[in-house]
């Protein structure tokens, strides 16, 4: 099996500049070795229209590099605008869609599909059911135990589909229809000035004892370390994971994505690769998160 | 004007399920001493044989009694959830309040004549999201998360074909249910999967200097108390914290406050809501009596066509504030 894991970049979570994100994708397009890349606001509607007009020539530049593109949908819908957005990305045919909230699975009708990690798919009948619905590819919550994702692993091939779990990358712990972004500057999310954007990573909360602890995201809040699964890539391999996900942060995705490859191959040992990782100074903690075995 | 509303209370023992019943409830809601159930704590909860009790206390007054198994069974592990299905459908509950999409297939699969109810831990806040768990699942209500006003929820009524419920009383958690790691985070044990939020063996209150206290949930800091000042408990989304672009520490989150909608009941009555949930299954037989009356008197209020005063709850609330939260304004947002 080794080397046959494909590596993913999931949607960018945080609000950046268009002209960043162009310069991002395009480098990623480039460079990165990298088998998907997720498009697609999931976190926050009102920051999609920053976005939208782009997206075509992104995910074409994308797809010409060789890169499979699939769109993904909010994680949290509401809204008129929010349902709204739902159903186009649903009827997008040039595109593969990545499901995040039960309003997604109205609207696809039943055409295959992926299911990301802002869905609740805990055990494999959650899974299997799914599967009915059209569902062809899974990335799991984070907080799920690595014996779990075994069971999945299993469950998924015996239906014929992929798993994927998140691998690098701040861990995204909560949702809310709250935007905290907007309440640390005195302001509600309908007149939040996008005030997201100062924050390409997220603001950092720390405890009354100096700790830095949580990162918000507008209405998202996020782990402060970052998700680091180097040294568990074999691991995830042998129990079935065929896809591992790297989360857009703004430091050198391209090396990132690199040393996750160079490890998953079998040519970089995961010690050297993290040892690598934190030499660019670029991320301030390093975890394995939920995974605890 | 819709048909009654059914007032729905919390029963986290069999004596709160008691005198949730004789103080006017027209439904109450319990679980299992396990994790099937979103407030899996110790001391609280039924066994099957207090749950067969307890059905028959409430069905002799013409109360009905809610299931809730409404957390997300880890793989491997699914059978505990099963045979919490199977245990509510034979002793005869009314409804079981399901959110895992695999324990809802299970429940309408093996017992299709079973009632169910979407969880607010399913977080389903849009009307697509509700229309698809009633379609695969046959879901009859709704328990919808507490984001929306009260104009959004008037408008999804119109276009969901199942009834709905919501709070109207008690907690008022932050973050959308049965999204949020928070606790697993800081503690190791999953909301989701293991249905505690804050865990209280996690829980310490520490001298910090001054006379001050500190509040901890595992390791970790989540706010602190002045000598003389009420220390509420540690939940992480109602936690002071630092962050560059403030001066002092602030409730990045949310202030301790719990919901209170008793003012706004006439105007979710003509919403259409057909269900209103008071929270509360940990808090003590005081609470569910006094909360209970009050708001039984209060819808009874509406029905008649007079205002609805549910008193003065403010005592049983937490850090004795009130909120009408995301139902007012979309300003809370």
């Amino acid at each position: 099996m080794a080397g046959c894991v494909q590596l993913t970049l999931g949607p960018l979570l945080f609000h950046w500049p268009i002209e960043a994100k162009r310069d991002f994708y395009a480098r990623i397009a480039d460079e990165a070795p990298v088998d998907v890349v997720y498009l697609g606001e999931v976190v926050c509607s009102k920051r999609a229209p920053f976005s939208e007009p782009h997206y075509p020539e992104i995910a074409e530049r994308l797809a010409r590099a060789g890169k499979r593109v699939v769109f993904c949908s909010l994680a949290e819908v509401m809204l008129r605008r929010e349902r709204q957005m739902t159903a186009e990305l649903c009827a997008l045919t040039d595109y593969e869609v990545e499901i995040n909230d039960a309003s997604g699975l109205a609207a696809i009708g039943g055409r295959p599909h992926r299911i990301g990690q802002f869905f609740n798919v805990y055990n494999e009948e959650t899974l299997r059911h799914l599967v009915h619905n059209g569902a062809t590819h899974f990335t799991l919550p984070a907080e799920l135990p690595r014996d779990s994702v075994a069971i999945l692993a299993d469950a998924a091939r015996a239906c014929g589909v992929t798993l994927e779990v998140q691998a690098f990358g701040r861990t995204p712990l909560a949702l809310s229809a709250r935007c905290y972004h907007a309440r640390a500057h005195g302001r509600v999310k309908d007149n939040c000035q996008f005030v997201c954007e100062e924050d390409p990573d997220g603001m950092v909360l720390s405890t009354l004892e100096g700790r830095d602890w949580l990162v918000i995201n507008g209405v998202q809040t996020l782990s402060y370390p970052y998700l680091c699964l180097l040294d568990r890539i074999h691991g995830l391999q042998r129990i079935g994971v065929t896809h591992l996900r790297l989360l857009p942060h703004a430091l050198d995705m391209i090396a990132v994505a690199r040393l996750f490859r160079g490890v998953a191959d079998g040519i970089l040992e995961p010690a050297e690769a993290q040892t690598r990782l934190l030499a660019s100074g670029a991320i301030p903690a390093l975890t394995n998160g939920f995974c605890q075995s | 004007m819709s048909a009654r509303p059914e007032l729905v209370c919390p029963a986290g023992t069999p004596a709160a399920l008691r005198d949730a019943v004789d103080a006017g409830a027209d439904s109450v809601y319990c679980g299992f001493q396990n994790a099937t159930n979103a407030r899996n704590f110790p001391g609280l909860n039924f066994t099957a044989e207090e749950l067969r009790t307890g059905v028959a206390y409430a069905h002799g007054r013409g109360a009905k009694v809610l299931l809730a198994i409404n957390t997300f069974p880890p793989a491997g592990k699914f059978s505990l959830w099963r045979d919490a299905v199977d245990t509510g459908v034979a002793l005869g509950v009314d409804a079981i309040i399901v959110a895992d999409i695999g324990v809802a297939s299970y429940a309408a699969r093996t017992h299709p004549t079973q009632r169910l109810h979407l969880s607010v831990q399913a977080s389903a806040s849009s009307p697509e999201a509700i229309r698809y768990y009633c379609r695969e699942f046959g879901v009859k209500r709704v328990v919808l998360p507490r984001i929306l006003t009260v104009s959004e929820i008037k408008s999804i009524v119109s276009e969901i074909p199942c009834e709905i419920e919501t709070f109207v009383f008690g907690n008022h958690g932050l973050m959308l249910e049965g999204r949020c790691s928070l606790t697993n985070y800081a503690t190791g044990v999953s909301t989701n999967m293991d249905g505690v939020c804050s865990p209280a063996a996690q829980v310490r209150f520490e001298p910090a200097e001054g006379g001050a206290l500190m509040s901890r949930l595992g390791d970790h800091a989540i706010d602190r108390f002045e000598s003389g000042e009420k220390a509420g408990y540690p939940t992480i989304c109602k936690g002071r914290y630092t962050t560059r672009c403030r001066q002092e520490p602030y409730y990045a989150f949310e202030e301790p406050v719990s919901l209170n909608l008793g003012p706004m009941l006439a105007e979710l009555v003509r919403a259409g809501v057909n269900a209103f949930k008071i929270e509360g299954r940990q808090r003590s037989r005081a609470y569910v009596k006094r909360v209970v009356s009050a708001f039984r008197g209060g819808i009874d209020a509406v029905l008649e066509g007079r205002e609805p005063n549910v008193g003065d709850l403010i005592s049983l609330t937490e850090g004795q504030k009130q909120t009408e939260g995301a139902f007012k304004t979309k300003r809370w947002r």
